[in-house]
């Protein structure tokens, strides 16, 4: 046991995660709790939602890193899976407030307003968190399942898995759009009153689903970590590097694409449900394809194949992207577009890369991805 | 006898039918009419109106030229009540009913008109109208009643005009507003055989006089009793749905056709370099939206200095949105593509980056709104070529310009040195290096011809459609599922796979809405592409293995 935790992690490695940790987990709540309003250090209450929408795009990340950094596989759907996480939980949430929305009705309020009667069939039962929880894991990872066998199994690679994810989601978006979707339509679900009891818009509910996401980010990141040291980890890197070869010594690589397409999509679900109580609204935007791709750069700025380089790049894209569009929101493309090129050109690797420039590099590790 | 001489038969039958008819139809007393024209100089509108229905009602054309005068404004009564046509400027007026000169002099009234009296002028006079010698003016009459439906009472008026009637045309014409009266008519027989002519007319106009008769009041009885007639008037439906069955297939085939041609010519460009190069360039679309930016700008410097020739500006915009698109891509191809050569995944996420910036900077020059590009005036209008079947010349352009445009690219790629060349390199980029082809010269040449021709997608899509900054990104995916259905690499399979994707979504359209149709579209392709990966034309041998 001892030994496969090591071969997950050096020494100072594990040391580096139990900080994060640290920071993440009590850090945090501290500079938000303890430290008295009006402190330079202390953390405001307004960052502790943004902090833990970061954290379920660093989720996502993460997602995006198996299937592309050490997969080779370019999702261009990954919006689907999170999108999917993140409606089931804001049916759950439409469901408890029954009876406190605008119009005071049983219904969702976007049900009343288009003059229904009645619960569609798929809302029933999602007054029940047990069961919520159940399609939030379960969904995206069934569609995924679903979809990548049929796909993975016609040998469907590289760019036209690309363009039929991105196809896909487009055509999800525009169904997601309609009203009669029953998934509310181009406004999507909003207004969300609480979660298990708890009310969404007091600061104690918010700091508890930052750490809720904190806690399921570190252990998606072990259970990344476990995987991609573990043979299976190097099986997926072989199929990034020399699919035939590995087809040709006798692996079913069927099936290992479809695990690791599978899970990265349950991850995604998973954090599509965090991230929705935290910023109170779903809709089909999050569908749209140019989202989808905007996950593959977070990844692409960090580093493929290096797990926390997937993790610094959603943090880094999204910080930056939080701040464009504050202070000068005609830029943000601009600034987008230029690490799109700029990364593709010049760093191939992503920031991960840089740090074989360290004088203290340790080179060789097998699992980055080399030109 | 003496009695059987034709002459006198038809005598006979004439006062008979004159007695036997309930309203007068063709000769009014003059002193009724007199009477009801005094009715003009009433004090009120509705007084006004209830004068003109009276003219009306008493059906003699005779009180045509007064209603003419009344309309147009020309019209006095003097004060006897006694109706006058005057001419601007002359000394003397006509009486309206006779026509004799009359000297003016006195007080003249002007009857009170407005746009109600105006409204309620029309149908009179047409109904006047269809007694008229003129044939072409009973048929202008004719077809003005029967834009309104008429009062049951007016039923025998018209049937007196039906059977005067031996103008074909005017007949037919007529046939249909004697059976629209006839609707409403309380013998049985005289409802199903009106159902009988509108439905064999095929005019989806009077579908509408037809459903009231198959449907319910708010209490839930149906307007029409008998069970025998509503039936009738549903087939009369039926009947009038498959009368304009052709040419709703004929137009559905047609609004296909150009969609498919919007789609091949937003496709043939990437069909080029993503079928024929093998570089993903996801920033296709925005070459489309440069090109019609670029019909936008020579628009609008021909509207600032040759605004004479307005009309003529896409002749000059083609090369323009030819050549700025395909600059652009010279110098991407230059600058960014060739570096990621082997690297399709980078060049994906490179391209959509270009794709990025080039939004932006449309947006911040020619700002977030929709810019307006006009037709030129002979693209406006269309051809009726039947009822029910207009093609717009805009889209007759654009399947014209379609078909040239896969013809010059035909042309190219396997008639000039150049397409030699491209070939060459697509098939063997060693063997065609080693025997001389600068294979870098020719990828950038490919390149800037893909983005080309994507440019003169987007001036084909300035004619049609919006113009906006966002304009590519919305046909980005419907091009990459329409080369990778066709097939990578075969340009007729670009040609099929638009057409085919473009005829679908039209015929699909009108049972499943836009949205619903589009995403079955979609999710056929993404099945097909499950089943036959290489899409319709597959390469074959070596070649697919890619």
């Amino acid at each position: 046991m001892l030994a496969r935790l090591m071969a997950m992690h050096s020494r100072r490695a594990w040391l580096a995660f139990a900080l994060a940790a640290l920071v993440a987990l009590v850090l945090v709540p501290a500079l938000n709790l303890a430290v008295p309003a009006g402190w330079p250090l202390r953390l405001p209450d307004y960052l502790v939602p943004l902090l833990g929408k970061f954290l379920c795009y660093a989720l996502v990340a993460l997602a995006m890193d198996m299937v592309w950094g050490f997969t080779g596989i370019l999702s261009l759907g990954h919006g689907v899976f999170f999108a999917l996480g993140g409606y089931a939980m804001g049916m759950h949430l439409m469901r408890v407030m029954s009876g406190e929305g605008h119009y005071r009705s049983q219904l969702p309020d976007f049900m009343v307003f288009l003059n229904w009667k009645e619960l569609p069939w798929f809302w029933q039962g999602f007054d029940q968190f047990w069961l919520a929880a159940l399609v939030i894991l379960l969904l995206p990872a069934c569609a995924a399942l679903v979809f990548g066998f049929f796909a993975f199994r016609s040998r469907i690679k590289g760019v036209y898995f690309s363009i039929i994810t991105q196809a896909t989601t487009f055509a999800l978006m525009l169904l997601f759009f309609r009203n009669e979707t029953g998934l509310g339509g181009n406004n999507g679900l909003t207004d969300f009153k609480r979660l298990l009891g708890f009310s969404l818009s007091t600061p104690a509910t918010k700091l508890g689903l930052y750490l809720t996401t904190a806690l399921v980010l570190l252990l998606a990141y072990l259970a990344c970590r476990y995987i991609v040291t573990s043979k299976l980890g190097r099986l997926l890197c072989a199929i990034r590097d020399g699919e035939s070869r590995l087809l040709f010594l006798g692996y079913d690589v069927l099936r290992y694409k479809l695990f690791v397409w599978t899970f990265s999509a349950f991850l995604c679900g998973i954090a599509g449900a965090l991230y929705v109580p935290q910023v109170g609204i779903i809709n089909p935007s999050e569908l749209h394809p140019a989202g989808s791709i905007e996950m593959a750069i977070w990844v692409a700025v960090g580093g493929r194949g290096s797990l926390v380089g997937g993790l610094l790049g959603a943090f880094l894209v999204n910080g930056a992207k939080s701040w464009f569009t504050v202070a000068w929101p005609e830029l943000w493309l601009f600034f987008l577009a230029a690490l799109f090129i700029g990364t593709t050109m010049f760093l191939p690797r992503g920031l991960a890369g840089l740090k074989d420039l360290l004088p203290w590099a340790r080179r060789g590790d097998s699992t980055e991805v080399r030109r | 006898m003496h009695l059987a001489r034709p002459c006198h038969l038809i005598v006979l039958a004439l006062l008979a039918w004159l007695i036997l008819l309930p309203s007068p139809v063709a000769v009014a007393d003059s002193q009724q009419l007199r009477q009801a024209a005094a009715g003009l100089g009433g004090q009120s509108r509705a007084e006004v109106i209830a004068a003109i229905e009276d003219l009306g009602r008493l059906g003699d054309p005779v009180a045509l030229p007064l209603l003419e005068a009344l309309q147009a404004g020309k019209l006095r009564l003097d004060h006897e009540g006694r109706p006058l046509i005057v001419e601007e400027g002359q000394p003397s007026g006509q009486d309206a009913f006779t026509g004799e000169t009359v000297p003016l002099g006195g007080d003249l009234r002007a009857p009170l008109v407005n746009n109600l009296v105006r409204r309620s002028l029309e149908p009179v006079m047409a109904r006047l109208r269809i007694f008229s010698p003129d044939p072409g003016l009973r048929l202008t009459a004719a077809r003005r009643l029967a834009e309104e439906p008429p009062e049951a009472g007016q039923a025998p008026m018209l049937t007196a005009a039906l059977e005067k009637e031996s103008d074909p045309a005017v007949r037919q014409v007529l046939g249909l507003v004697v059976s629209l009266a006839d609707l409403k008519s309380p013998d049985k027989a005289r409802r199903l055989a009106a159902i009988q002519t509108l439905g064999a007319s095929g005019d989806t106009n009077y579908l509408e006089r037809l459903k009231p008769l198959t449907q319910k009041d708010p209490q839930g009885q149906y307007l029409e009793p008998d069970p025998e007639v509503r039936q009738a008037a549903r087939w009369g439906m039926q009947i009038i749905y498959f009368h304009t069955l052709p040419a709703d297939i004929a137009q559905c085939l047609f609004y296909g056709l150009s969609l498919a041609s919007v789609l091949l010519l937003a496709s043939l460009g990437l069909a080029i370099t993503f079928g024929l190069m093998g570089v993903i360039n996801m920033a296709h679309g925005e070459m489309l939206m440069l090109g019609a930016y670029a019909a936008y700008v020579t628009q609008n410097v021909f509207r600032a200095w040759w605004p004479g020739a307005l009309d003529w500006y896409p002749l000059v915009a083609l090369p323009v949105c030819f050549g700025l698109p395909a600059l652009v891509g010279v110098a991407l191809e230059r600058g960014l593509i060739r570096h990621l050569v082997g690297r399709p995944l980078e060049t994906l996420l490179c391209t959509w980056g270009i794709s990025l910036l080039i939004i932006q900077a449309v947006r911040l020059i020619f700002g977030a709104q929709n810019v307006e590009v006009a037709n030129p005036s002979w693209l406006a209008g269309g051809w009726q070529v039947g009822q029910g079947l207009l093609l717009t010349y805009n889209r007759l352009a654009i399947i014209g310009f379609a078909d040239l445009a896969v013809l010059l690219v035909w042309f190219i790629l396997n008639r000039t040195p150049l397409g030699l060349r491209v070939r060459a390199v697509t098939q063997n980029r060693g063997m065609a290096s080693a025997l001389g082809v600068k294979a870098s010269r020719v990828d950038m040449w490919t390149f800037g011809l893909g983005c080309g021709i994507a440019g003169l997608g987007g001036l084909a899509l300035s004619q049609i459609g919006n113009v906006g900054p966002e304009l590519g990104q919305s046909y980005i995916v419907d091009c990459f599922m329409t080369v990778v259905l066709g097939g990578v690499g075969k340009l007729a399979g670009t040609v099929w796979g638009s057409l085919g994707l473009g005829v679908i979504n039209k015929v699909l359209e009108p049972f499943s809405g836009a949205v619903l149709g589009k995403i079955a579209i979609l999710v056929f392709v993404i099945l097909f592409i499950q089943k036959r990966p290489q899409g319709i034309f597959a390469l074959k041998g070596r070649l697919a293995e890619g």
